[in-house]
């Protein structure tokens, strides 16, 4: 790796390279960490050097937070071969560490200092700090609300298109009455319920539940009914020889060959799910990150907006990690899977 | 080989089947194409008997039949005097696909007979007895994709065999195997099938792996398949394969699939 060329002239005790080559080894090698960690100091000195053009109070933090980024980066990059995994991990990650250097200085330099961009629109990083160190209790509200309501929401639209949706494609009787009601309602987007949703539900909370339930389940239902339906008669075949009784043939053969597709459906489930989540909250409960962002947008705090969007999109990406990572347990038998 | 027959303690005998006049046919596109024209076959218990005929002429067919798997459109089938109308642990049917189950190890797939009838907790041994004897047990935790076409097909024999059988239903369970694999697991069945004395009837292409194998091999005629020759091999086991006696066998049975010319 990194060392080859240089422990390869340090073994033979007398070095037969010259040294220009060995430079020019260890600046492809490490020369990306280096600018990375150039590229954070000079965010640091972008935060410290001149006067903010506004009043915010984790500017000086911020700064020195950056140079102790750009030491991680620097010392990660000298000295990865005695780091093991930690210094590959670093390595593997310069050229983005290095982006996001320049991408925050730059930031920085446009808003905080020399306002070229208008002030209250565009924050500074250290505004958007300043949000999380200050206003955490309330973010951590509105985060607390938003996994609540999205959990129930899915879990209940996820068990119940699943069951449905095996339903439907095993049972012809089923089929018969539920599909019509499927293809009649599945389609309508589940905001539309909203207005009807919020004045028929008890509670403002049962409703957005119902309508996170709803944008699941359609999905969910759907591929698994799919799912089932495309399952092989072979395996059947197999299966009755076997001795096995219907519901083993349900469990044990239609289930898991419908799998991959439910897993479909729960990724869809999810990306509507979000959306719903957000308007619902917007609109009708009094809580969770939608609401959050609303409020934030009446006091023109836009600092608190960019602060509650990053927090959102960590959340989503996390849901979606948890569910590949749930889905890659279960489905361990099938090839070629993608990563997320 | 040895163990899977000892861990089967309560060695099932192989039963009778009776095949009366069985007419079979698909419809396709609205119209009818007879696949079985009156075949009447009558199987003691205990018999090998190998099932030949061109392809497509409706071998598998009547091997689904047998298995219960679908109703004939005329005719009766019986197993012991009582009538196939289901299918039933006691027919086990090896396909002409292996058809495991990509969602389950080896292990699992073979195990799938026991647990389908609930009684794979007390008879886990036959699980490994039977991967032993089709010579996988190192591969028990991998993944059918994992396998190579002829594993695959070891693997669905094995899932066959675990159930201990009354009859036996092979669908060319050795087509896909090496040469030396073939021959291999043709003796083991041999075997197998002597110690354990269940009925077999096996689907093949091939005269001479009927002949080395069956003591009866019968040879269907073009589709729709009626039963052209039932020809009795009276030799012992093991037979070799170079044996005269098969080898005219062989000659006459070839003439009768229309292979004169060839041989
Ligand atoms: N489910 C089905 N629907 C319609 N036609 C079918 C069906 N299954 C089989 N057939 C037809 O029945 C005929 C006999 O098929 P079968 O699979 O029994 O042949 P086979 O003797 O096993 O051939 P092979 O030796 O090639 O396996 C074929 O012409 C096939 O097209
Ligand atoms: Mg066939």
């Amino acid at each position: 790796m990194s060392t080859y060329s240089l422990s390869d002239g340090l073994a033979s005790g007398a070095p037969r390279l010259s040294r220009a080559p060995l430079l020019a080894g260890w600046i492809r090698e490490s020369g990306v960490g280096v600018l990375a960690s150039i590229a954070w100091i000079a965010f640091g000195l972008s935060c410290l050097w001149w006067q903010d053009v506004g009043d915010w109070s984790r500017t000086h933090s911020l700064g020195i937070a950056a140079f102790v980024i750009a030491a991680i980066a620097l010392f990660g990059t000298v000295g990865a071969d005695y780091l093991g995994s930690a210094g590959r991990a670093l390595h593997k990650r310069a050229p983005w560490l290095l982006t996001l250097g320049a991408f925050l200085t730059l930031w920085e330099v446009a808003t905080a200092k020399l306002a070229w961009l208008p002030l209250p629109f565009f924050p500074p990083p250290q505004a958007i700090i300043e949000v999380y160190t200050d206003d955490l209790p309330k973010l951590l509200d509105s985060v607390f609300a938003s996994v609540k309501l999205q959990l129930g929401g899915y879990l209940i639209g996820a068990t119940v298109g699943f069951l449905t949706g095996v339903s439907i494609g095993w049972s012809r009787a089923v089929g018969y009455w539920v599909h019509p009601v499927l293809r009649f309602i599945g389609p309508l987007p589940a905001t539309a319920w909203l207005p009807i949703a919020f004045f028929t539900f008890p509670s403002s909370w049962s409703a957005s539940t119902f309508l996170i339930a709803l944008a699941t389940g359609f999905p969910v239902t759907v591929l698994t009914w799919s799912g089932v339906a495309s399952v092989s008669n072979a395996y059947y075949d197999v299966a009755r020889t076997l001795g096995a009784k219907p519901s083993f043939l349900v469990l044990k053969v239609a289930i898991p060959a419908a799998l991959p597709h439910v897993f479909v459906g729960l990724f869809m489930g999810l990306g509507s799910s979000f959306a719903v989540l957000v308007v619902a909250e917007m609109v009708g409960v009094k809580a969770g990150l939608g609401w959050y962002l609303q409020w934030a947008q009446g006091w023109a705090a836009y600092a608190n907006m960019y602060a509650a969007l990053i927090v959102m999109s960590l959340l989503c990406s996390g849901a979606i990690t948890l569910l590949f990572a749930i889905r890659d347990r279960l489905l361990v038998w099938q090839k070629g899977t993608v990563k997320w | 080989m040895v163990a899977l027959a000892e861990a089967v303690t309560h060695s099932a005998a192989g039963a009778a089947l009776d095949i009366e006049q069985l007419s079979h046919a698909f419809d396709i596109d609205g119209t009818e194409l007879p696949v079985l024209s009156d075949v009447s076959i009558s199987v003691e218990p205990g018999e090998f008997v190998a099932l030949l005929g061109p392809s497509g002429c409706g071998k598998s067919t009547l091997l689904r039949l047998v298995a219960g798997l679908d109703k004939p459109k005329a005719g009766r089938l019986r197993e012991d005097e009582e009538r196939i109308r289901s299918p039933h642990p006691s027919r086990v049917v090896v396909f002409q696909d292996p058809t495991l189950f990509p969602w389950r190890s080896v292990w699992d797939n073979v195990a799938l007979g026991l647990e389908a009838q609930g009684v794979l907790k007390s008879q886990r041994h036959r699980v490994d007895a039977a991967l032993d004897l089709v010579g996988l047990a190192s591969f028990r935790n991998a993944y059918p994709h994992q396998l190579s076409g002829g594993m695959a097909q070891r693997v669905a024999l094995a899932r066959a065999l675990v159930n201990d059988p009354k009859i036996l239903i092979l669908d060319e369970p050795l087509g896909k195997l090496d040469s030396l694999t073939r021959i291999t697991m043709q003796a083991e069945l041999v075997a197998l099938w002597q110690r354990k004395g269940f009925t077999t009837l096996l689907v093949t292409h091939d005269a001479e792996e009927a002949l080395v194998l069956a003591n009866r091999v019968i040879v269907f005629s073009d589709r729709p398949a009626r039963v052209k020759a039932d020809i009795r091999v009276d030799r012992p086991y093991p037979r070799h394969r170079g044996d005269p006696y098969l080898a005219d066998l062989r000659r006459q049975i070839l003439g009768l699939l229309g292979l004169d010319a060839t041989w």
